[in-house]
């Protein structure tokens, strides 16, 4: 897709890149929960009796809106790639920091704070904490990483993001 | 007797009364397709709608009459299939079948004109609107669920027979106001569409997983939990439908030679 600089057409269209990759992420993030932790596992409960309302509205909210954005960025992908400025490295970083994001709201608001749900229910919870957050950590950083990498990619390609929305 | 039968929904006569309609929109419905189809300066009415007009009607019957809808008065999981069909599955493929765009080409100018003066008059462009479509549909839904109306509308049939209808003409609306297949005056944008969906989804799952805690009266908590999760991931499954219309809308009419730059 690029060679030494970027193309001025993905250049022109990194913001879209970006946040479709994000889009994607959360949606991804959202979809892996719902299939491994609750559906093939059955470590999170449907609904935990103890929840308060702001942790299900929080839930419903969250749901909707993931189930929402992990269509909308694939139809973004596919504009991005009809006008040719789609941005391999660009869309993974906003991949990453999406679903790093996502994740790690999951495990500190939602299931510390709100107490939506425990990520399962046995002794020694802090283990599953610690992975679930570093995790997210870890996601966020290799994000920021690429996000990094192709802004500087993009300021030396001289047009510094003047196109973005 | 006959009482007995109009109380439980169940039995011959009631279930022809109640299909009757359907039978009289079916018939409406293909007869006005061929005949517009026949004159020679409108295009043919496409296929694909006569079928999406066939299912949806059949998806609306079998939620009130017959076998599911008889299952339903006592069982919470086949009333939750129920309200999929009813409240969103029928509607969906109602709009898909574009009944208001027939009715228009098939009626006389001066009678189409009336119509088309009806649907850009301000009470419709209220009602029509994405948010008030939102709110008589979940709200709809909320007070059916959290009040004892659930109870009433199994002991009352007109009772039972005005929550099915608000359900279906709520569930039209809402599909209609948010993907625009059929004649729509009064637009909104596909973010402004966007941002009210999502909430709607969010007040879907909400309601789900607050009937999963507390079943409403008369039905017992593991039926309650399961009926709550057909609710849930039933309609997830069609909401991807809608949400994949939308953003198909907001593709083609994105379309780089169009709209060259400019975004959403």
């Amino acid at each position: 897709m690029e060679t030494k600089s970027v193309n001025l057409t993905s250049a022109g269209y990194s913001a879209r890149n970006l946040w479709s990759g994000i889009l994607f992420g959360i949606g991804l993030v959202a979809f892996l929960d719902e299939m491994v932790f609750h559906q093939l596992l059955h470590w999170h409960h449907f609904y935990d009796k103890s929840t308060t309302d702001v942790g299900l509205v929080s839930d419903g909210l969250f749901h909707a809106f993931s189930w929402f954005a992990t269509i909308a960025s694939l139809f973004m992908v596919a504009d991005l790639r009809r006008r040719s400025a789609f941005w391999l490295k660009r869309w993974w970083g906003g991949v990453f920091v999406g679903a790093g994001a996502f994740q790690l709201y999951d495990g500190i608001i939602q299931h510390k704070l709100m107490k939506l749900h425990q990520i399962r229910y046995v002794e020694n919870l802090l283990v599953y904490d610690l992975i679930w957050n570093i995790s997210a950590v870890i996601m966020i950083v290799i994000g920021w990483i690429l996000v990094a990498y192709t802004r500087r990619k993009l300021q030396s390609t001289g047009k510094g993001g003047d196109n973005e929305q | 007797m006959s009482s007995d039968y109009l109380h439980q929904g169940s039995g011959f006569l009631p279930d022809l009364i109640t299909v009757l309609p359907f039978a009289m929109l079916l018939g409406l419905y293909i007869w006005a397709a061929i005949t517009s189809s026949q004159r020679s300066r409108l295009k043919s009415w496409p296929l694909h709608r006569y079928v999406c007009w066939c299912v949806g009607l059949l998806c609306a019957g079998a939620a009130i009459a017959g076998p599911l809808a008889n299952r339903a008065h006592d069982d919470f999981t086949a009333h939750m299939i129920a309200h999929l069909l009813l409240g969103m599955l029928a509607p969906l493929l109602l709009v898909l079948s574009a009944p208001v765009t027939l009715l228009l080409r098939t009626v006389p100018v001066r009678t189409a004109k009336a119509i088309s003066r009806l649907l850009k008059s301000w009470p419709v462009s209220i009602v029509s609107h994405p948010v008030s479509a939102s709110i008589l549909n979940i709200g709809g839904l909320w007070i059916l669920y959290t009040t004892s109306l659930y109870e009433a509308m199994h002991h009352n049939f007109w009772v039972g027979m005005a929550v099915h209808i608000h359900m279906f003409l709520a569930g039209y609306l809402f599909t209609a106001a948010i993907i625009y297949i059929d004649l729509t005056p009064h637009r909104y944008s596909f973010v402004y569409r966007a941002v009210v969906l999502i909430l709607t989804l969010a007040g879907h799952s909400i309601l789900s997983k607050y009937i999963y805690g507390q079943p409403p009266g008369g039905v017992p908590q593991d039926r309650g939990e399961l009926g709550a999760m057909v609710m849930y991931y039933g309609g997830d499954v069609i909401d991807i439908f809608l949400i994949i219309m939308l953003c198909h809308q907001w593709y083609t009419a994105a379309h780089p030679r169009i709209s060259f730059g400019v975004s959403q």
